[in-house]
């Protein structure tokens, strides 16, 4: 199941790891509320929220920043 | 093949040259230092083709080594005491990145009290890193041990790291003759390391070293585990093609008058030259002793020892460690694998002798036993 020392010969291989799985809370955007602002595309520490505002949950970790600094209450972080 | 008078650390150096390491990260330590300073020499003479990697602390140069060893090149290096415990984080990573090299181990106590006299604490605080442990009771054993070290740690069956360990002081720095083999039969024994796992490449590129979330770290952890069960084997292996070579028998238990013996005496490291004394002289007063000299600490050889002490009636454990709170280790891990009624001798912590008398005393209370463990040579109050 793992290589000899874990080692990894497929190079760019660390987005098979899906990092969604560690989420408790998501984030939920409610386009109608957004003003189109990008601070949750700029804060997002996991680069998981597109140029459209679309959030890929295979990498987001549910930390809630994006809903802690959107000015238009937009985002909603709800339990899993 | 030639025959000098050496130190068993000259005799490890001469291994190490013979064993062609092309990285020599290491770092002065007493009763290390001479082994450092003869692969200076060799270097600098070139008598060895290597890069001699001048550190600033022992966890640089276990992290050089390691570095090394994953850019897929044969390394080899050295310390002692305080200078293992310094390395005790990376030896953790060695043996994870699964880097085969090895280290010699001048085994010496550890501070505080600050002390550089013998005993074998070092590295049996090291026992749980995933390293393999052979301990040598010679000169002779000290060079052969450390090229067979490669052969079992490179094995890829194995793809572990190797420590040799040699009583420092009663080894390092007292000379006794030693047989060099010549380089030839060496490169026959042993070819230029062949990496598989890892090595350095630009055109084949690899990642080596990287986080494992709780998805891959049993597995991976679970994989050194048999990668060490496996090393019993591979050890043996080893040690009988060496013997077909060198004409030099090794294995991973040595016993000595053991098949009749009522008391058996277990212990490694070069006390087993004292305890063999004993035993004849023990023998010669008709009474029925052996000698069990363990060389492969870990992996622990359970069968091995089993079967030797099979017939026995009890056995005496000699430790020149301490696991406090329990007893020794060698003493402690005996009671965990083998059924036999067993009494424990601390001795010898920081340099003090363990005389013919004291190795009498751990007779007489293994015969007519007061207590399980017993510190040899306490003075009274």
């Amino acid at each position: 199941m793992v290589t000899i020392g874990c080692v990894i010969k497929t190079p760019g291989s660390s987005k098979n790891n899906k990092t969604g799985s560690w989420r408790t809370f998501k984030p939920i955007l409610d386009k109608e509320k957004c003003i189109d602002c990008d601070n949750c595309i700029i804060f997002c520490p996991d680069s998981s929220v597109n140029k459209q505002h679309d959030i890929n949950y295979d990498y987001c970790k549910g930390c809630g920043i994006c809903a802690h600094e959107c000015p238009s209450d937009a985002i909603e972080m709800v339990k899993e | 093949m030639t025959k000098e008078i050496m130190t068993a650390n000259k005799a490890v150096a001469e291994a190490a040259r013979l064993a062609k390491p092309k990285v020599i990260p290491v770092y002065p330590i007493t009763p290390q230092t001479t082994i450092s300073e003869y692969l200076a020499q060799y270097v600098a003479d070139e008598k060895i083709d290597a890069n001699y990697v001048k550190v600033e602390s022992e966890h640089s140069a276990i992290s050089a080594a390691v570095g090394a060893s994953c850019a897929g090149v044969r390394v080899f290096t050295a310390t002692s005491s305080q200078g293992l415990m310094l390395m005790h984080e990376i030896l953790f990573a060695a043996a994870g990145m699964r880097a085969p090299f090895v280290l010699a181990d001048a085994n010496r106590a550890i501070s505080a009290p600050l002390n550089i006299w013998n005993d074998q604490q070092d590295s049996i605080a090291q026992r749980d890193a995933g390293w393999l442990q052979i301990y040598v009771e010679n000169a002779q054993e000290a060079l052969d041990t450390t090229l067979m070290a490669y052969k079992v740690s490179e094995n890829p069956k194995v793809l572990l790291p190797s420590m040799v360990c040699l009583d420092g002081f009663i080894l390092t720095h007292t000379v006794e003759p030693v047989e060099i083999p010549d380089q030839e039969p060496v490169d026959e024994f042993l070819p230029p390391y062949k990496p598989e796992h890892a090595y350095l490449d630009p055109k084949d590129p690899m990642s080596i070293g990287n986080l494992a979330d709780p998805d891959y770290y049993l597995e991976a952890r679970h994989d050194m585990q048999v990668a060490m069960e496996n090393s019993i084997d591979v050890i043996q292996e080893t040690c009988d093609e060496f013997a077909e070579i060198f004409g030099r028998k090794y294995g991973l238990v040595e016993p000595y008058k053991t098949e009749d013996a009522d008391i058996i005496f277990v212990a490694m490291g070069s006390i087993c030259s004292t305890i063999r004394v004993i035993v004849n002289q023990l023998r010669d007063q008709g009474e029925k002793v052996g000698l069990l000299k363990i060389r492969a600490y870990r992996p622990f050889p359970v069968e091995a020892i089993d079967e030797a002490v099979k017939d026995c009636q009890k056995l005496a454990v000699v430790d020149k460690n301490v696991t406090f709170g329990i007893g020794g280790a060698l003493y402690t891990d005996v009671k965990a694998k083998i059924h036999k009624e067993a009494y424990g001798f601390i001795a010898g912590l920081g340099g003090r002798d363990i005389t013919p008398e004291a190795i009498l005393e751990m007779y007489e209370k293994t015969k007519n036993p007061v207590k399980e463990v017993t510190w040899i040579g306490l003075k009274e109050e």
